[in-house]
């Protein structure tokens, strides 16, 4: 499909406000949208994001919660890898200038540089699931071993399950984009994604604050 | 695409089953929402008589305590995320979309989704019977709940966990589609300040469950983790966790869930007190302004379920939990100023209505006092505490969702209810619920602890309970009655029309009930009451109505 019958295709509703409804039975999903303001999507996106952020804050307030009972923290036979966690502190980090190139590109219309960043982002989403794996495959402490080896994996568990939830979401933009969708102006999965994955990212830093440079 | 177009195979309601497991209309999802919270409303109310025979005489062995034990958690648990927060999901389900002029909610696939989680995670927590069962209390404390301390506290305990995860999932899909739908699709001219008051509430509730929710998803992770791999690092102290955490987490979401299922309930109040006094509602923006105090105020009071754990600071979380008793207070005003010198017609939705004024003022005053430290300490973990959250959950939501179910049956069905059974229903229940739950304050006083599977003689408790027990059974007969009423109703009720009750939302400006798109045209909205302006200012009447436009909330990305 071309980029401009794709376009046509998805041409918004609000181009042609009343094609083909009068007095008949036909239903949309949806109606009357509010004039301007956020695209629905994106709006769904950022309040789901209200909620993970939530499920994160319960987190850390339980972590300060238990790290405030105990006497020394983390306990002296816990050793963390710090180069390797700054290491992948940088791979995601860049990965949200990444996005940020993939939703200019499509903003712009460009639908193959779009691509191109996002499939870079993703490569990078999967290095730093790689290096996490890595990491607990080599540390020398385990989810059950007392209260900080539960918080670390619990917490970096389930960020690590948020950073692959976003790579899926990826993988499905590169899908829809192969198929000719996205242009100029429609294009809020998009900007749904990558604003999701600077969340994933936010949280990251949070947690690599926490976890390495506060103890 | 951009423009999706549906073609419904056919127009009408009844549909063959595989519609309704593939329905994404909202009407439909909110129809299945009701039906699932009724059947679910049925089994936990079985629970609670046997709560009830078990208690009705002392020394009593009819269950033994470990099934009994079983009954009250399921129970609770059924009560609040099984027949609460989705009955109210479906009302509004139903409901918001057609008050805001909508074809749909914002994400209909979505919602479809929110439902089907409902009763998947229902058969995961009533599975724990079958699993050595889940005996730890709706609030499932540890240590209690944290590893196996015999009967109760196994498997089962692991399995209603996940399915309170799966409705938590549920619920905050919910939130995030209804706030979506209320910000995106209102008809042209339906500003904030003209939204219906059970819109206004759902948009607080929703906030509420969308801040709320995940941290309990959190606690519940934590407690699930704790069992399975980390044997109590997270909330056993001996092991170096900590209990109190476990509370703190449970009540920063339980309380917030108590204005979710409770705001709602004051919505649909509000939405039959005006109709039915002939009158608006006295301070719409007072009432708003009450309802929003009343949304922020609720993350600033969890910790009054702690008083007596004395690891809280008891001063501030007294003092923000009696300042929640004034925007309360504003709300009793707007009601009971909207029936002053109104016209009342006093049909079975307006008796629910005065019903829930009268029980929830009650549940109200009864948890101000709650709010006052050295009483709390009284009376912790007393029949008194159950006394109060039967008056706020039964009297306050329950009466407020009959309400809804008899406001709004006609648009959904096409029929009236049955105005005679509906006035027996009603009556049963103000007498069941004030004859069960009243004695139980006493009984709270006198120092009966909740939870017990049985009590001596010597305890001089027997009487009390018994009349708790038979109030519990006239409630039953209510709820018979209902159900029959619900049957016979939609099969032979008394044809409704599109406005029975001559309302004054867009609800009442289609068909009853409504078609698969809900309107052909909008009425013009120059006011919160659109079709009050329509019947009687002939200004607004003069107006063109507007087109449904279509345009797609969903499929647009």
């Amino acid at each position: 499909m071309t980029a401009e019958a794709g376009r046509l295709e998805q041409r918004p509703a609000a181009e042609a406000p009343n094609e083909g409804h009068e007095g008949s039975a036909e239903i949309r999903t949806g109606a009357h949208p509010v004039a301007g303001g956020t695209d629905t999507t994106i709006l769904g996106v950022l309040l789901f994001i209200a909620s993970e952020a939530m499920f994160f804050a319960g987190l850390f307030a339980a972590y300060f919660t238990l790290r405030t009972k105990a006497t020394t923290w983390p306990p002296g036979d816990i050793h963390l890898d710090l180069p390797l966690a700054a290491a992948l502190t940088v791979v995601l980090v860049s990965s949200s200038f990444t996005m940020e190139g993939a939703v200019r590109a499509i903003q712009a219309g460009d639908r193959r540089r779009m691509v191109r960043w996002l499939s870079v982002t993703l490569g990078l989403g999967l290095l730093f699931l790689a290096g996490q794996l890595y990491d607990y495959a080599t540390l020398d402490f385990s989810f059950s071993s007392g209260v900080y080896g539960a918080a670390f994996f619990t917490m970096t568990g389930f960020h690590g399950a948020h950073v692959a939830g976003g790579v899926v979401a990826m993988f499905a933009m590169l899908g829809r984009a192969s198929q000719g969708q996205f242009t100029a102006r429609h294009h809020a999965a998009v900007v749904g994604v990558s604003a999701y994955w600077h969340f994933v990212d936010l949280i990251w830093v949070a947690l690599f604050s926490t976890l390495y440079l506060l103890r | 695409m951009a423009t999706t177009t549906l073609v419904p195979a056919r127009v009408g309601y009844r549909s063959s089953i595989y519609e309704w497991l593939t329905t994404t209309d909202h009407k439909k999802i909110g129809a299945l929402y009701l039906t699932s919270s009724l059947i679910f409303f049925l089994l936990g109310g079985l629970q609670a008589l046997g709560i009830r025979s078990q208690l009705a005489f002392p020394d009593q062995a009819l269950v033994d305590h470990g099934t009994y034990n079983e009954y009250f958690t399921i129970h609770g648990t059924t009560m609040i995320f099984l027949f609460a927060m989705p009955i109210l999901s479906g009302l509004a389900n139903y409901i918001v979309p057609l008050q805001l002029g909508a074809a749909d909610m914002a994400f209909p696939r979505i919602n479809a989704l929110g439902f089907w989680l409902v009763p998947m995670g229902g058969l995961m927590i009533y599975s724990s019977y079958f699993f050595g069962g889940a005996a730890v209390g709706w609030t499932g404390y540890v240590p209690l709940s944290d590893g196996n301390f015999g009967p109760g506290t196994g498997q089962g305990v692991d399995l209603w966990i996940v399915g309170l995860i799966v409705l938590g999932a549920s619920s905050i899909l919910g939130a995030v589609n209804f706030l979506a739908t209320i910000f995106k699709l209102r008809a042209p001219g339906l500003t904030m300040w003209r939204l219906p008051i059970f819109v206004w509430t759902v948009l607080v509730t929703q906030t509420l469950a969308l801040f709320a929710i995940p941290v309990f998803t959190t606690a519940l992770a934590l407690l699930f983790i704790d069992r399975n791999f980390t044997h109590g690092a997270f909330l056993n102290p001996a092991v170096g966790g900590n209990a109190v955490l476990w509370q703190h987490m449970f009540w920063f979401f339980g309380h917030p869930e108590v204005y979710i299922m409770i705001l709602p309930a004051m919505g649909v109040i509000s939405e039959v007190v005006p109709v039915f006094s002939r009158k608006p509602l006295f301070g719409y923006k007072a009432f708003i302004g009450a309802t929003i105090a009343i949304g922020l105020l609720a993350f600033g009071v969890w910790a009054h379920h702690m008083f007596a754990t004395g690891a809280v600071y008891l001063p501030f979380f007294s003092l923000l939990t009696g300042l929640i008793g004034v925007p309360t207070g504003i709300k009793f005003f707007n009601w009971l100023a909207t029936m002053w010198r109104g016209q009342l017609n006093l049909a079975t939705p307006m008796l629910f209505a005065i019903g829930f004024l009268a029980l929830f003022l009650i549940g109200g005053l009864d948890g101000a006092l709650l709010a006052a430290v050295p009483f709390d300490y009284d009376v912790t973990d007393t029949y008194w505490v159950v006394a109060h959250l039967h008056y706020v959950l039964f009297g306050g939501t329950a009466m407020g969702v009959f309400a809804g179910i008899y406001y709004w049956f006609p648009k959904m069905s096409g029929r009236l209810l049955d105005e005679r059974l509906g006035r027996l229903h009603w009556l049963l229940l103000m007498i069941g619920v004030n004859l069960a739950f009243f004695p139980q304050h006493l009984l709270g006083l006198d120092g009966m602890p909740r939870r017990i599977s049985t009590y001596p003689a010597s305890s001089g408790w027997g009487p009390l309970n018994l009349a708790s027990t038979i109030g519990a059974f006239t409630i039953a007969a209510g709820v018979a009655v209902f159900f029959v009423n619900i049957l016979v109703s939609l099969r032979s009720g008394e044809p409704a029309g599109d406005d029975p009750w001559d309302g004054t939302t867009l609800e009442w400006a289609t068909t009853s009930p409504p078609p698969p798109y809900n309107f052909e045209s909008v009425p013009p909205v120059r006011s919160e009451r659109p079709l009050f302006d329509l019947k009687h200012r002939p200004a607004v009447a003069a107006l063109a109505p507007v087109p449904a436009a279509p345009a797609d909330g969903e499929a647009g990305a």
